[in-house]
């Protein structure tokens, strides 16, 4: 953080404390002004982050009231006391200026960022009275909230309170709803997050596109880096030499999408030479003999046309991790909505783990515990008949999260039933939702949208009412109860004030349902009533809680071996080789190749990832990661930049299948991809004129993203079938 | 293929060094001039070649002090912590050229005003009185002349090695890395002091024997380059890598037409001429011994800014 | 005595820059300004592609051309560990030592005194790790006193492979890559 910046940012937080005191006292600002903290000396101060959903134990230090940095809390399993340099660099997001700061209310048409500044009681009477309104007129259910993340809770709460069940995130149909519902199909349960892998004690680790190290989810990193450490045996599939296939024993220069070609032909190998856990399969398999038989076609020499990998590479690696059993880890991966097969790719990869017996095993798939803490004692939440709006007639019968995509398209077509209102709660469906023309054509046909965000995205540019969140540095969340390794609960609380008038999300839920007459379903005060009325529940110390951040429970069995039930909740009760829910519902019973469509001529297949020191499109103003990497640029293969006149540094233009052209990007010409695809980094390219920092620096993917193919079993919309081709004069 | 990327954007260090720019090469010129004035005039004072107050090694102090001034400006301008600047004469550091240099400078000022007092010109000893009472002092010193003349080119020759040793002291810059540049320094210190002296001077044989003499300090600055190139390209990658720089790289162009034909091989030629009466004398040829000694200060900070061990394999 | 050293195991480091940001917000380093930073180098050519990613900065080195060109005392090396540090009030800004450092460690920090890393001797002398060896989430770096031949540091470099950046340079660096 620029010193400078810093000092004009406190003569703004100074001015802004006064101002807000003066007007804010009547909406219950003065709860929060009680508990400000003494400002002289440093402060330890436990929260947990919130830069992205993995929720890490963090000790912020304040120094003369001054937020100086954020550490790990030693005393937090998963980040060991050690922060990612997302969560490090999380100070720029207090300090970030080009955060809101005020309640805004569209002035003119939707998208032309032309705000009025309002008062918090203007904009919440003014979406309570809509609500009603889209209540009476077309039933609760006509509202839809997109929310992301833990903050979310009292907001979904406030929905269920108002009679809507139509609550969606990206994080299923756009991340990893894919490999839950193939997980779920074989073993009867998700991967979930934090992710259940046994990393650290895995001995071979297979990598499938999961880019540990750039994919910065910080125990997973930790894990592998333990791995790493112990001589795990390292294989990865990747189209690109991400960091993790720099380290990899074995690296597979995998041709885009033909991956469930290459899990087959290891399936094929494992069996074929049965090399596989003969004894788990034969005690915990259900259908292994149609399933062998039916994957006996699919040879090392058959998969490689598709793939690319050399036969004697497909053998040697499914020997290698044959060796290794159990402690053989193929990882789920997380974000798998890539090419339309994506459940199917899932359960192969499920398959492929279950050949290894590792699922409750020690180096495989542990059982997660976490701690017993009732929820809230709310009173029942009103009944709908209507089903949920984003799956109509069941389309997609193994989605068990609600579909983001299916509650934007029931917003265009109005079918099965109309939604006229959408409440986007921390998610920008802009980047985070394929096709964005499809997004603003459903948003045209809104009678409210409503954005609470703690910068103006894209998403809020499209708002009605735009609600300035504080951040989670300033705030309260609902407590985490965490599923785990071993049991925990964790506390994230405010360690400095909001510099505006910015309001946690609880604040928000609260208020507004005391305008919706539903007063009744938040009838504590303030949300530390709430948690310390959860803690005794608990029979815990909110005492405990608030000062050391995190409270432990008890080591709990997470391996068969230490005593967890080897029950699996499938319907045969068994790990599914066959699946015959699959088949009654007419789809393949084992999962079976289907070849991706070929990049047209001149056309590359656009890939997209993570940078270790960002989040999606959250983290673009932030000045501190944005001091580490301020633009995205595209990864070209060395030999095409050359056919092409390219080199590092130039800025040239993506132009996809489509026709559409993103801002200017600068190459990265380099060996380290294949010829026929490129690589960006997802969440640059902003085009909120409010953003002005991260205003067009570097591409948008989620601009170029504009077809996607949607999964049959669960709708999920897979992304990495589109094209681009390069635009020179930039 | 070697891909090396790195995170770092720091300013003037990134993605090449760049710390310093006009300022120092100035400074390096103006103080390799005036210490090879002020050697010129230690060798007429020696040689008691002053008599008659025509002669040149009177009018350098006054010229002196004010370039070696201009020099000290561009200095200081090139500071980043200006407020500080005093801490330079709170120590000595034996190690540090430019502690030495600041030292140099303290001893050169007075020398210079030594120098100027032994002739005060009528136009500032009228207006100043106080001035041709000290003169009178300090030229009832017995021998006096030839002490400053001593004095002068002691000083003169460590001015000029050390505005050499000062570059090649760093020696994280390949380029710089070699002690050939405090010779290099001094003898073009000495030719474009010749040739700026050799313009001002007013009695002819004067002017006459230093047009010979920075004929002499040409043709050796062509010797010295030869052996500095020498050195670095009989040395290691880097080093090779270094001279390249100058010798078919960025750099080239500005090296050889300004520095090499320009600054010595033209003006060396037009200067044979004259001196052997073919041609006039004309202030051509120092102008451009000048000029040429000026670029080859800015152009070795600049190549050797450019020059390094780790990101040798970007220049390639 | 001791002889403070930095040890970084190439094999472990991910390059995911939280040294760097640690280090920025642990001490106050400004925007477009960095005392440690991420190298990675890529040979070969696809898919047969070496990788090392490796996180640089000053070295401390055991003869350091920085302190000796400082024409004020401002860059000396600390009592202890021979952690090579800039007196702030001392520094005139002359950017000598800038150019000295084959590495390029150094920077003009904008109030117009030469910085770079500090082997954090603030949080060493208190007895904690430098605020980037304790962020690192794949515990790559270790940082100790080889004087001690019990230390991590000593006992990692009598273990493993290793070498130094650019030792040719002459400045006898302290930061040692395991490979
Ligand atoms: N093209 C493309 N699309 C993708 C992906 C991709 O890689 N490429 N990745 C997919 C995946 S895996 C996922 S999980 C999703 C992620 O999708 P999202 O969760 O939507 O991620 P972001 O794009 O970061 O948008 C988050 C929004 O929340 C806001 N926000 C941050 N902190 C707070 C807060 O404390 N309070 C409030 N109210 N708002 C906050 C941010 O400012 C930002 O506008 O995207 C999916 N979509
Ligand atoms: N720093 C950071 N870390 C994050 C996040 C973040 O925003 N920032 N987000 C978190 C979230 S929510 C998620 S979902 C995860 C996502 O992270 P992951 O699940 O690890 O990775 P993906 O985004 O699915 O895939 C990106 C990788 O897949 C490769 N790839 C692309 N196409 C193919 C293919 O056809 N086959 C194979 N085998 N590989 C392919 C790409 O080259 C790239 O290396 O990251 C998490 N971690
Ligand atoms: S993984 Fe990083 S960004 Fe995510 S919660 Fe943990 S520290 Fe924060
Ligand atoms: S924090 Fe550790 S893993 Fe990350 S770049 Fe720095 S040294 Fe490497
Ligand atoms: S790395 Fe550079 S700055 Fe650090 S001690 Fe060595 S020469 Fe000095
Ligand atoms: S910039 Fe400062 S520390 Fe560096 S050499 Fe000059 S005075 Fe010394
Ligand atoms: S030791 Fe301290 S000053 Fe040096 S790079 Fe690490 S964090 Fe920065
Ligand atoms: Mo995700």
């Amino acid at each position: 953080m620029d010193s400078v910046s810093r000092r004009k940012f406190l003569k703004i937080g100074g001015a802004s404390v006064v101002l807000s005191a003066a007007t804010q006292s009547a909406l219950g600002r003065v709860e929060e002004l009680a508990k400000t903290k003494s400002s002289k000396g440093l402060e330890k101060i436990p929260t947990f982050c919130d830069i992205c959903f993995w929720k890490c134990g963090a000790i912020a230090y304040v120094e003369d009231g001054k937020l100086w940095k954020v550490e790990g809390n030693p005393l937090d399993p998963l980040s060991r006391g050690r922060l990612c340099p997302r969560g490090t660099g999380g100070i720029g997001a207090h300090y970030d200026p080009d955060r809101l700061k005020y309640p805004l209310m569209r002035k003119s048409v939707r998208g032309e960022e032309r705000w009025n500044q309002v008062t918090w009681d203007e904009a919440l009477t003014f979406i309570a009275d809509k609500m009603k309104k889209i209540k009476n007129d077309y039933g609760p259910e006509a509202m839809a909230l997109f929310s992301h993340g833990i903050g979310g809770n009292f907001i979904k709460h406030l929905f269920k309170a108002y009679g809507s069940a139509n609550i969606g995130a990206p994080s299923f149909a756009q991340c990893r709803g894919p490999r839950d519902v193939g997980f779920n199909l074989t073993f009867g349960e998700d991967v979930a997050s934090p992710e259940r892998t046994d990393i650290k004690n895995a001995q071979c680790l297979v990598l499938i596109g999961s880019h540990l190290g750039e994919n910065m989810h910080n125990t997973q990193v930790q894990e592998f880096s333990d791995a790493l450490a112990n001589g795990v045996s390292l294989i990865v599939v990747d189209p690109r030499v991400s960091v993790a296939a720099g380290k990899a024993k074995y690296y597979l220069p995998i041709k885009p999408g033909a991956d469930m070609a290459l899990l087959l032909a290891w399936m094929q190998v494992l069996v074929t030479e049965r090399l596989y856990n003969k004894p788990y399969v034969e005690k915990y398999g259900f259908g292994f003999d149609n399933f062998a038989a039916e994957i006996l076609p699919y040879s090392p020499e058959w998969a490689y046309p598709e793939t690319g990998i050399e036969p004697e590479v497909i053998r040697a690696t499914a020997r290698e991790m044959a060796r290794y059993q159990p402690a053989t880890l193929i990882h789920p991966g997380r974000h798998v909505t890539w090419y339309g097969d994506d459940a199917q790719r899932s359960r192969a990869i499920a398959l492929l783990n279950a050949l290894m017996g590792n699922w409750g095993v020690k180096g495989g798939f542990y059982y997660p515990v976490s701690m017993d803490v009732p929820s809230y004692p709310y009173p029942e939440y009103p009944h709908s008949d209507k089903p949920k709006v984003d799956n109509p007639d069941n389309k997609f019968p193994f989605a068990h999260e609600v579909n983001t995509n299916g509650i934007r398209k029931a917003t265009i077509s109005g079918e099965p039933y109309p939604v006229k209102g959408w409440f986007v709660y921390a998610t920008n469906l802009i980047h985070a939702l394929p096709d964005e023309q499809e997004t603003i054509r459903a948003i045209q046909n809104l009678d409210l949208l409503v954005v609470i965000d703690v910068i103006p995205a894209e998403i809020a540019g499209w708002a009605d009412v735009v609600l300035p969140e504080a951040v989670y540095l300033e705030r309260h969340d609902d407590l985490n109860v965490e599923w785990f390794r071993e049991p925990f609960i964790s506390l994230r609380q405010p360690v400095v004030e909001a510099p505006h008038d910015q309001k946690p999300n609880w604040w928000i839920a609260k208020k507004l349902a005391d305008k919706l007459d539903l007063g009744h379903y938040f009838p504590w005060k303030d949300i530390e009533e709430y948690l310390e009325h959860r803690l005794n529940a608990a029979g815990l110390s909110y005492g405990q809680l608030k000062k050391e951040g995190i409270i432990r429970g008890e080591k709990q069995p997470i391996y068969f071996a230490e005593g967890v039930p080897d029950v699996f909740p499938t319907p045969s009760g068994k790990i599914e080789f066959y699946s015959l829910q699959l088949a009654e519902a007419g789809f393949d019973p084992v999962p079976k190749y289907t070849q991706p469509a070929p990049p047209p001529a001149g056309f590359f297949r656009l890939l997209y990832g993570r940078a270790p020191v960002h989040s999606f499109s959250r983290t673009q103003s932030n000045r501190v990661l944005m001091d580490m990497i301020g633009e995205n640029e595209v990864w070209i293969n060395q030999d095409i930049a050359n056919r092409y006149g390219l080199k590092s540094g130039d800025f040239i233009r993506l132009k996809n299948q489509d026709g559409v052209i993103s801002n200017r990007i600068k190459v990265k010409a380099t060996e380290r991809i294949r010829t026929d695809c490129v690589y960006m980094i997802h969440g640059f390219g902003h085009n909120s004129r409010m953003l002005k920092f991260a205003y067009q620096k570097g591409a948008s993917d989620a601009q170029l993203i504009t077809r996607y193919k949607t999964d049959p079993l669960m709708g999920g919309t897979a992304m990495n079938v589109n094209f681009v081709t390069f635009e020179l004069e930039a | 293929m070697n891909e090396l990327t790195t995170t770092r954007h720091n300013e003037l260090i990134d993605p090449i060094v760049h710390v310093w720019g006009w300022e120092i090469p100035v400074y390096l010129f103006l103080g390799g001039l005036v210490a090879g004035m002020m050697i010129i005039a230690g060798y007429f004072f020696i040689k008691g070649r002053d008599e008659g107050h025509e002669c040149v090694c009177y009018q350098v102090p006054l010229i002196g002090l004010f370039l070696l001034s201009l020099g000290m400006l561009a200095l200081f301008l090139d500071l980043e912590h200006k407020a500080y600047v005093w801490r330079v004469y709170t120590t000595f550091k034996i190690k540090s050229p430019m502690s030495w240099g600041s030292w140099i400078l303290l001893l050169v000022y007075p020398a210079l005003l030594v120098n100027f007092l032994l002739n005060v010109p009528a136009w500032i000893g009228d207006r100043l009185a106080f001035l041709k009472i000290w003169s009178q002092k300090i030229l009832a010193i017995k021998n006096i002349k030839r002490h400053v003349g001593k004095v002068n080119l002691v000083l003169g020759i460590m001015l000029g090695i050390y505005t050499g040793i000062l570059l090649s002291s760093l020696g994280a810059r390949p380029l710089w890395n070699s002690a050939i540049l405090g010779v290099l320094f001094l003898v073009s210190g000495l030719s474009t002091a010749s040739a700026l002296v050799h313009m001002i001077a007013r009695d002819r044989a004067e002017s006459e024997m230093l047009a010979r003499a920075d004929n002499l300090f040409l043709t050796i600055e062509l010797f010295v380059f030869a052996l500095f190139f020498i050195a670095l390209l009989s040395s290691t990658e880097v080093q090779i890598q270094s001279a390249m720089l100058l010798l078919t790289g960025p750099f080239a162009a500005v090296f050889w037409v300004f520095v090499i034909l320009m600054g010595i091989l033209i003006p060396l030629f037009i200067q044979n001429l004259s001196v052997s009466h073919r041609i006039k004398h004309t202030p051509v040829a120092p102008i451009m011994v000048i000029v040429g000694g000026f670029v080859l200060r800015l152009v070795l900070v600049q190549a050797g800014q450019y020059s390094h061990y780790l990101n040798a394999h970007f220049l390639k | 005595m001791a002889r403070f050293a930095m040890v970084i195991d190439t094999k472990k480091c991910v390059g995911c820059m939280d040294c760097v940001v640690a280090c920025k917000a642990e001490n106050k380093v400004p925007e477009g300004f960095n005392r440690d930073w991420i190298t990675t180098e890529a040979r070969g050519k696809f898919p047969t592609v070496q990788m090392e990613i490796r996180t640089e900065r000053c070295n401390h080195c055991g003869n350091p051309p920085c302190v000796h060109c400082c024409p004020t005392g401002a860059s000396h090396v600390h009592d202890l560990g021979g952690v090579v540090l800039v007196y702030h009030d001392l520094c005139i800004g002359c950017k000598a030592c800038l150019a000295s450092c084959p590495y390029d460690a150094r920077f003009i920090h904008p109030e117009g005194y030469a910085d770079k890393c500090t082997f954090c001797i603030h949080r060493v002398e208190k007895g904690q790790d430098p605020a980037c060896v304790s962020v690192c989430p794949t515990h790559c770096m270790y940082f100790g006193d080889l004087e001690d031949v019990h230390s991590m540091v000593s006992r990692l470099l009598a273990e493993r492979k290793w070498y130094a950046i650019a030792p040719e340079a002459g400045t006898d660096p302290q930061l040692f890559y395991l490979v």
